[in-house]
């Protein structure tokens, strides 16, 4: 039997949610005698995964369909989920890797577990930790069904090598279709999202403006970070709309977060709670983030970021 | 064209989360309960639709009878009609197999839910649903333009937005960029007095099973105090960030 999981890639390249799905479910297939079957469209480099501990990959060309077809994605993966006897599959906490999720359970009929932060504490019946009211708390869920699909947050498990053989067979892709088509992607920019970065670097309301960002996206060059915004600082139209993180917007589940004037409003932080480090810059010593974060530095934004950013600049070279 | 939009009844974002009966239930006292935001953007994207497509706004959520004052809310906002499925649902897989049953004999040519709840974040009804019913689904949705039976769509993705077309019937997950946060509509006196002519049908589950179900909850662990570092010492920061954290 297999744990399936579906690799996400971005030009041929498979992404770090990937990987870490791949790594979350050798740990299972170690824990339970079973085998890592994963799932990737276009891969230009699987030879990567076997240093990941994959056994199997069916490797599916979509044939110059560039983009992420939900029906035919999702078809293709519920048959190899399905030819495979498989009763678990693990999906990414990506924007595709969410959609994609219960898409999948209901057509082969499985229970969907989204927001998983660790290994299942028992499997027979399957016992996850999750996340819940948006980083405010945790439970533990037991699925009820033969088969179950997991969502992994982002960086919950981290990347674990693990060397082993790929075999790598041809996949089919689903014909399957629905009226849904998708027509172009815009990407704002070819920086790190707030999904994958390791790193990102937040401003609020304190910064007064969208011409003062630069602070922001200086800082967040040298730390090769992600740049987020509070919703206010959305809601103006000072950032756009990608970058709003909290309990309506994104959630972020980086190695560290670092909010440059912002507050700390419970929403903020609902969202941002799952970051391991959260380092704050913030001129009012009674802001609630202070109480949220590990380290805090009680200064004025516009005099403390350039200095920072300059050092770490310094300290690369 | 008939809209129906999905309602959750979910703790407001400034709850304090506590658990009960040893930590196997949500502690709803001294709570209030507001329309899942998500599902807010959506119910007016709804609304605009009644002057342009002539739509028909049904609001509907599976719960019990303390759910229904957000649906009055609903219908003070401007929908039409809201039902309600009474059952207590265990996860979203039991509330997508109720909503399934019942548009299943009630046909709707939009339908729309949240991206996802803000108390359980399951984020599964949407897709779910569309995919139970053979409608396609379109998660993240921020912007719809309906032409006829042509619809021009937007889903948020990581670090862009990816644009759509489709035909109705569809299935959309709503969040805020659908519409603004300016747009939402705050109920005024005539639309509250409206609401309470308006139906407000409680019909009958069908008997489902949730596929899943919370044995227990955990609150994070107490965060120790935050380690302040004066605002000339970026040197000492930087040092902790990178020897203490080991994150740089
Ligand atoms: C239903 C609902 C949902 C919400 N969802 C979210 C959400 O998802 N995400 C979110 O972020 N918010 C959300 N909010 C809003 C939230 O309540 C706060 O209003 C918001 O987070 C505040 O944004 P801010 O910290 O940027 O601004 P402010 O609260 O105005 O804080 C600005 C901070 O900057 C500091 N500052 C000022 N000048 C400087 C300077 N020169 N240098 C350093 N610091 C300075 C100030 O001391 C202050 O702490 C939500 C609210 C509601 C009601």
């Amino acid at each position: 039997m297999a744990v399936v999981v579906y690799l996400e890639s971005q030009e041929g390249q498979i992404k770090k949610a990937g990987l870490e799905v791949a790594s979350y479910a050798r740990a299972i297939a170690d824990a339970q005698g079973l085998n890592v079957v994963g799932v990737g469209f276009n891969l230009e480099n699987p030879e990567q995964l076997n240093s990941f501990g994959v056994d199997k990959l069916y490797l599916i060309n979509t044939q110059g369909d560039q983009f992420f077809d939900i029906t035919r994605y999702g078809e293709s993966i519920a048959e190899i989920v399905t030819k495979e006897n498989a009763k678990l599959c693990v999906v990414s906490s990506s924007a595709n890797g969410r959609y994609l999720g219960p898409i999948l359970a209901a057509k082969i009929n499985a229970a969907y577990l989204s927001n998983v932060v660790s290994l299942p504490s028992q499997y027979e019946p399957l016992q996850v930790k999750r996340s819940c009211f948006t980083n405010k708390a945790f439970n533990i869920t037991q699925s009820h069904k033969e088969i179950t699909v997991l969502s992994l947050s982002s960086n919950s498990f981290g990347l674990k090598e693990k060397p082993g053989t790929t075999e790598v067979i041809e996949g089919s892709y689903s014909s399957a279709t629905t009226s849904l088509k998708v027509t172009t992607v815009d990407k704002t920019s070819d920086k790190v999202t707030i999904a994958d970065a390791d790193i990102v670097v937040s401003g609020g309301r304190g910064l007064k403006g969208p011409e003062h960002w630069h602070l922001i996206e200086d800082l967040a060059d040298v730390l090769g970070a992600a740049t987020a915004c509070s919703k206010p600082v959305s809601d103006m139209g000072w950032r756009p709309h990608s970058e709003h993180v909290g309990q309506t917007g994104k959630p972020v589940a980086s190695n560290l977060y670092i909010a440059i004037g912002v507050s700390g409003a419970i929403q903020h932080l609902a969202g941002i709670n799952s970051s391991k480090v959260k380092v704050v810059i913030n001129s009012d010593p009674e802001a609630p983030f202070f109480k949220a974060a590990d380290y805090g530095i009680v200064g004025d934004a516009f005099e403390v970021v350039p200095k920072l950013t300059e050092k770490l600049k310094a300290r690369k070279v | 064209m008939n809209v129906l939009v999905c309602i959750s009844n979910v703790p407001d974002t400034t709850s304090k989360i506590n658990f009960k009966e040893e930590n196997t239930s949500f502690e709803t006292q001294g709570v209030q309960f507001i329309i899942n935001p998500n599902d807010e953007f959506g119910l007016t994207r709804a609304v605009w639709l009644q002057q342009k497509e002539a739509a028909k706004v049904t609001v509907i959520t599976v719960g019990d009878a303390s759910c229904e004052p957000i649906l009055r809310k609903c219908l003070a906002i401007g929908a039409d009609q809201a039902v309600r499925i009474d059952l207590q649902p265990q996860d979203g897989f039991e509330v997508a197999a109720q909503l399934t049953a019942f548009c299943q004999t009630n046909a709707y040519d939009l339908i729309i839910t949240g991206r996802e709840s803000i108390d359980y974040n399951g984020g599964m009804v949407g897709g779910m649903l569309a995919t139970n019913l053979n409608m396609p689904y379109l998660a993240n949705c921020i912007q719809l333009e309906i032409e006829g039976v042509d619809l021009q769509l937007q889903r948020e993705i990581d670090g862009g937005k990816e644009s759509l077309q489709a035909n109705l019937p569809i299935v959309i997950g709503a969040q805020k960029g659908l519409v603004e946060e300016k747009d939402l509509i705050i109920p005024n006196m005539r639309g509250i007095m409206q609401a309470r002519q308006k139906s407000l049908e409680v019909i009958a589950p069908i008997e489902t099973e949730a596929a899943t179900t919370v044995e227990v909850f955990e609150k994070p662990p107490e965060k120790g105090p935050v380690k302040l570092v004066d605002a000339n010492d970026i040197d000492g920061l930087i040092d902790l960030l990178e020897k203490e954290a080991k994150v740089l």
